[in-house]
């Protein structure tokens, strides 16, 4: 099956909703397991690495949550498949550049995704939109627990389960929240968040994991520790982290408008002049601005486009995405002129931003 | 806090490295950070540390060239500095000891707390009923109670059975 037919179109995934939507996107939780004995991926042959990915596959498809769902090697999807689905968020840059010996099972609803032979034998991952830790949980360890009948996971009573990197030692659980934080990032208050939560021993990492920018100021929020620290105490910790982030989010975001709300609203407006009018675009002022409109949905300046919408650019305005609009290869430049046109076109119907009724007059401090 | 080389005197050197994506950590005090040469920080990399703590004795026996490799996959400490991942989960007995001060440096614990495996509980929860089972017999025998003393034989009988055909002993 061609895995753009069973993807849920972008509408559809932008049009989603959880808890505290306006500032979480969405929530992950992914778990490391290894089978017993067998070479981790990194060091295994390729013949070894096949043999693991035909004994894993199986076991996977047969879960009762994947009943319907998306089962295939890496080597026959396409490097632009491949990108769509790092631009979904539902695999990462790593296993994208897997071949054979490597593979994915995607469940319809897109909330299940298991990895084979990423760095470890398995790295499953529930995903839920807005802030649902607990709950993305609850379905990974049901998941995990099925599979455990059906596999010999290497786990060791003193160190937990046995993964690839000694950094993913214990749990092998990664919870974590992808954050828009417009308000911060303007208030110039990020890097005080961002130093206080590592020393809580959390990592703050940009919109795709690991050693990405935070393009439009999108941050992930996740476990650093693994080991010495049960699954539920770092759902907890980290629920207690993010409630705070997003006061402080909200909090900044009200003193922006009540302190500069003229240079919050020129930010909005120049960028919905620039997308809604430009010829040429590259994908990080895209999405630089699209933040920035967003922050002005949420501060209702956009009468009557919601969030869905400015959602929905984010993810289409993306260069995989965009390739897969068009037939013929598209190069840079032409992407930027693709994109621009796209957007023009999707934001034609959207009128002028309005200056909201709270900062009337901008000379003064009202609310 | 103590130097996770020597383990007698303060840490005074903090070191935090992100090599790849990952964060580590090490503290050292101001002897072992010299001798590890962690001073001139220009081309010292954390993993030239990794498995060498705790296990500096261990190394400076198989100075002669012989590396640690694991039996079961080939993998050798020279390849886990080289890729900071080990090569399979029977790695973690092979480089136990040098892995000790990495794992104490990197997480907040290093005795697993959390999820484990339903089969391994059960194996856990049959063995503590075993020795509860065994402990009664011998009390119901110095009490001379055999009717108790034949009935938990037969129970313990039939629990070792069952435990024999566990997936995980």
């Amino acid at each position: 099956m061609d895995i753009n037919q069973f993807l849920i179109t972008p509408a559809e995934s932008a049009g989603r909703t959880g808890p505290h939507d306006r500032i979480v996107m969405s929530s992950r939780v992914r778990v490391a397991r290894n089978i017993k004995s067998l070479p981790f991926p990194g060091w295994a042959k390729k013949a070894d690495r096949v043999k693991t990915l035909d004994q894993i596959r199986p076991a996977v498809e047969g879960l009762p949550q994947m009943s319907d769902s998306f089962s295939e090697s890496m080597d026959n999807l396409s490097a632009v498949d491949k990108q769509i689905l790092v631009e979904r968020h539902l695999i990462s840059r790593e296993h994208a550049a897997k071949n054979a010996g490597s593979g994915l099972v995607l469940n319809r609803e897109e909330s299940l995704c298991v990895m084979i032979n990423e760095e470890d034998h398995l790295r499953m991952q529930a995903l839920r939109p807005g802030l649902q830790l607990k709950q993305a949980w609850l379905a990974i360890d049901q998941v995990d627990s099925h599979l455990e009948k059906k596999l010999d996971y290497a786990f060791s009573p003193t160190l937990g389960f046995l993964t690839a990197c000694p950094t993913n030692l214990g749990t092998g659980i990664r919870v974590s929240a992808m954050l828009h934080l417009p308000g911060l990032v303007l208030a110039e208050q990020i890097n005080q968040i961002i130093t206080s939560v590592n020393k809580l021993g959390l990592a703050v990492r940009g919109l795709y994991g690991e050693g990405t920018e935070a393009l439009g100021n999108v941050f992930q929020v996740s476990n650093q520790m693994t080991l010495g620290e049960a699954e539920t105490d770092i759902v907890e910790r980290l629920n207690k982290v993010l409630a705070q982030i997003i006061e402080h989010e909200e909090n900044s975001r009200a003193t922006l408008l009540e302190r500069k709300p003229k240079t919050v609203f020129n930010h909005i407006g120049r960028a919905y002049g620039v997308l809604a009018n430009a010829y040429s675009i590259t994908s990080k002022e895209t999405m630089n601005l699209l933040s920035l409109m967003k922050l002005g949905v949420d501060l209702e300046m956009f009468s009557d486009t919601n969030k869905a919408l400015i959602d929905e650019l984010f993810i289409l305005t993306q260069p995989a995405h965009l390739q897969k609009q068009h037939s013929e290869k598209l190069g840079a430049e032409e992407r930027d002129a693709m994109r621009a046109e796209m957007l023009r076109e999707r934001l034609k119907n959207v009128g002028r931003p309005l200056t909201p009724p709270s900062g009337g007059s901008l000379d003064k401090t009202k609310e | 806090m103590l130097c996770i080389v020597c383990k007698k005197s303060p840490a005074k050197v903090h070191l935090t490295q992100i090599v790849g994506e990952k964060m580590q950590k090490v503290d050292l005090c101001e002897e072992c950070a010299k001798t590890k040469g962690v001073n001139d920080s220009a081309d010292f990399t954390l993993a030239d540390l990794l498995l060498g703590l705790g296990a500096g004795k261990e190394i400076a026996q198989n100075a002669e060239g012989e590396d640690l490799k694991c039996p079961v996959c080939g993998f050798t400490q020279a390849d886990f500095k080289k890729a900071g991942r080990l090569g399979c989960s029977d790695c973690y007995q092979t480089f136990a000891e040098g892995l000790e001060g990495l794992l104490k440096s990197m997480h907040k614990g290093t005795k697993h707390v959390g999820k484990v495996p339903q089969a391994l509980r059960q194996t856990k929860d049959m063995n503590d009923r075993l020795k509860n089972l065994q402990k009664k017999l011998d009390r119901a025998i110095v009490e001379e109670d055999f009717e108790d003393a034949a009935r938990l034989r037969d129970e313990i009988k039939g629990l070792k059975e069952k435990i024999s055909h566990l997936p995980i002993a």
